[in-house]
């Protein structure tokens, strides 16, 4: 045990130790541990990253496949795609009304998003901020509602959006995803109130400001990227929701992306996989796109989140 | 002189105006009740009462367009009677258990190997998540694909390259086969939400811990199993309370897969309610079978809350 070097302890496993010896070991210990190193560390990692990875890209090389080539493996290799097509994203895009489904569901995300992270503003400046009588209790009572899974409520919420006259409608897949964007959001938002020195705000009270002021132009600027992770995270929730979407909307036209495809692309006993991968395949997009913007964000409010 | 005061007057006429609205927005139970109006309106409608609701479906023989008549516990008393049910409660459990285990296992795995210093560390862990962000369904699809009978990947990777089998696998067509693949794709799901909650309580651990273990001989098994383990233990308890209730709660996985076949064999908690509710229009029948999911919930939030988080308690650290 030479090495006291020490700055590399940072890591957990034992090879991390000897890595660290390299420094001052001489040369067959250091190739030694490379060699560990390779196996501990970056071979598991590369089979983790292949294993997470590969269903995408098989959903992308799918979409690309003339049908001849998906369903013979014989004579193409299934790995690779010999005479790559866009038919089945064609057929896709103007032989069914995925593009229709594509404007819905972008529309149902993005409203249920604002009043989502605009409910949870105001309520979490009221918990974290207001500091009134029971401010406690209803931020927990909101962390609670957080742990209602959807699937225990969707039969009554049937029943009651049926009552409300918006069965088959996306205004009830708009006030009903809120169930569970705003406990989120306001958990994460609170979080980032709390990280805003109260002192600003007393600072903008002695100058006179009004409460709403002092909401509006002191705390949500500084709050932004608080903003910003909560309406990533809502909008990405809403966009993957399935049950309520499922139960609640019944015409083909106004049905949303992950329920458009499992109920109207899956047809009879003969798969179209070729659309089928294409069809998924473009609805991740949106949300990939949006996640790889704001993917240190995303990272840094997810665990933060949880830490709460 | 005439000229201050006028200016004055000018100024004290708004001043007014503004602290009258002002004075409204800054009484405090004003404005808390104007803050927390949306949020407590929309959850309480859409929250509490469909919950109260659901209680109250399973205590009656509702079916859709149809308003029904209270019948006490019937539909519970025909529940128990039903293996499909038992099945599916078996299931649930079953999937649960293994799913969880899994994700954890391999997820803890995963964090530990990101935490070492590695070239592309911060694309590696964006990719990393890939699977937790794209739609579940729409994973599930994949998955579906994947498990083909005739054209399954992993049927031609065991059978044509590796040689390990003489016949493809039958994955979605009988029981067992079926359930364990569901929990695969499952712990795929799951495993990048595991790895990067945990990754990020990794990172809280002080590295002169670590320092101060091996300046104490101590091997990399044991500073594992005592530093790193019981200071991860209060973010893997929240992570595994969270983990396990909407495993337990999961739908949209099962439903896009198997839809609980073959033979009901695959069924959750979750996709029975459905089944039963909305395809089989029983809304009380199906609402008992949700509501039969809250006890279960609650000991499985309990047990994984305090079970896990206990052993920080008790070193007597602050209460969060």
């Amino acid at each position: 045990m030479t090495d006291v070097a020490g700055t590399d302890a940072l890591a957990i496993t034992q090879e991390v130790e000897l890595a660290a010896s390299t420094k001052d070991a001489p040369e067959i210990l250091s190739w030694d541990s490379r060699a560990r190193r390779t196996i501990t560390v970056y071979i598991p990692l590369a089979i983790f990253v292949i294993v997470l990875l590969f269903p995408f890209y098989w959903m992308a090389i799918t979409s690309v496949k003339p049908d001849f080539e998906m369903y013979d493996y014989k004579q193409y290799n299934p790995f690779w795609v010999h005479s790559p097509t866009l038919d089945n994203i064609r057929k896709l895009l103007f032989e069914t009304e995925y593009p229709h489904w594509l404007l819905t569901t972008m529309g149902i995300a993005t409203a249920a998003t604002f009043l989502s992270v605009g409910a949870s503003v105001l309520a979490a400046y009221a918990i974290e901020r207001l500091r009134f009588k029971g401010a406690q209790h209803a931020g927990l009572a909101i962390y609670l509602a957080y742990l209602v899974p959807p699937t225990i409520l969707f039969i009554p919420l049937a029943t009651l959006i049926f009552q409300f006259g918006l069965f088959d409608s996306p205004i009830a897949l708009i006030l009903t995803y809120p169930t569970f964007l705003i406990p989120f959001c306001t958990w994460l938002l609170i979080g980032y109130f709390k990280s805003i020195p109260y002192e600003l705000e007393e600072c903008a009270l002695i100058d006179g400001a009004s409460r709403l002021q002092i909401l509006w132009r002191i705390t949500l600027p500084l709050a932004v990227p608080g903003l910003i992770s909560a309406g990533i995270f809502a909008f990405t929730l809403s966009w993957n929701e399935f049950i309520y979407a499922l139960a609640f909307i019944q015409s083909t036209e106004k049905k949303t992306v992950p329920v458009a495809i499992l109920t109207e692309l899956v047809t009879g006993d003969v798969y179209q996989w070729g659309s089928l991968m294409a069809g998924s395949l473009l609805g991740s997009v949106p949300v990939a796109i949006i996640y790889s913007f704001f993917v240190e964000y995303y990272v840094s409010s997810m665990t933060g989140a949880v830490k709460e | 002189m005439d000229a201050t005061t006028a200016g004055i007057d000018l100024q004290w006429k708004p001043r007014r105006r503004h602290s009258r609205v002002g004075r409204l927005f800054d009484s405090k139970p004003f404005l808390v009740t104007l803050c927390m109006l949306p949020t407590a309106g929309l959850l309480l409608i859409f929250l509490t009462y469909p919950l109260g609701l659901g209680l109250w479906l399973s205590l009656t023989d509702t079916t859709i367009g149809q308003p029904g008549q209270y019948i006490g516990l019937e539909n519970f008393y025909s529940l128990f009677d039903d293996p499909v049910f038992w099945g599916a409660v078996w299931y649930t459990i079953f999937y649960t258990a293994v799913a969880t285990a899994g994700k954890f296992l391999l997820g803890l795995w995963l964090a530990l190997l990101l935490n070492h210093h590695l070239p592309f560390k911060a694309f590696i862990r964006a990719i990393v998540l890939l699977p937790w962000i794209v739609p579940t369904v729409l994973s599930s699809i994949a998955w579906w694909w994947i498990y083909d009978p005739q054209f399954s990947i992993v049927s031609y990777i065991l059978v044509n390259v590796l040689h390990l089998r003489a016949h493809y696998i039958d994955f979605l067509g009988s029981p067992w086969p079926a359930r364990w693949s569901l929990i695969v794709a499952n712990i795929w799901r799951g495993i990048p939400f595991v790895a990067i909650t945990l990754l990020a309580g990794l990172q809280t651990i002080s590295p002169s811990l670590y320092e101060a273990a091996l300046l104490d001989g101590a091997t990399g098994w044991q500073k594992f199993r005592r530093i790193t383990v019981p200071l991860l233990m209060p973010i893997l308890s929240v992570a595994l309370t969270l983990s396990v209730l909407f495993t337990f709660s999961d739908f949209q996985l099962v439903y896009a897969i198997t839809r609980g076949g073959p033979f009901n064999s695959t069924h959750l908690m979750a996709t029975l309610a459905f089944q039963r509710a909305i395809p089989g229009s029983q809304l009380g029948e199906g609402a008992a079978i949700a509501v039969s999911m809250i006890p279960f919930l609650l000991v499985a939030t309990l047990v994984c809350f305090f079970g896990v988080g206990r052993r920080k308690w008790q070193q007597g650290s602050d209460n969060d």
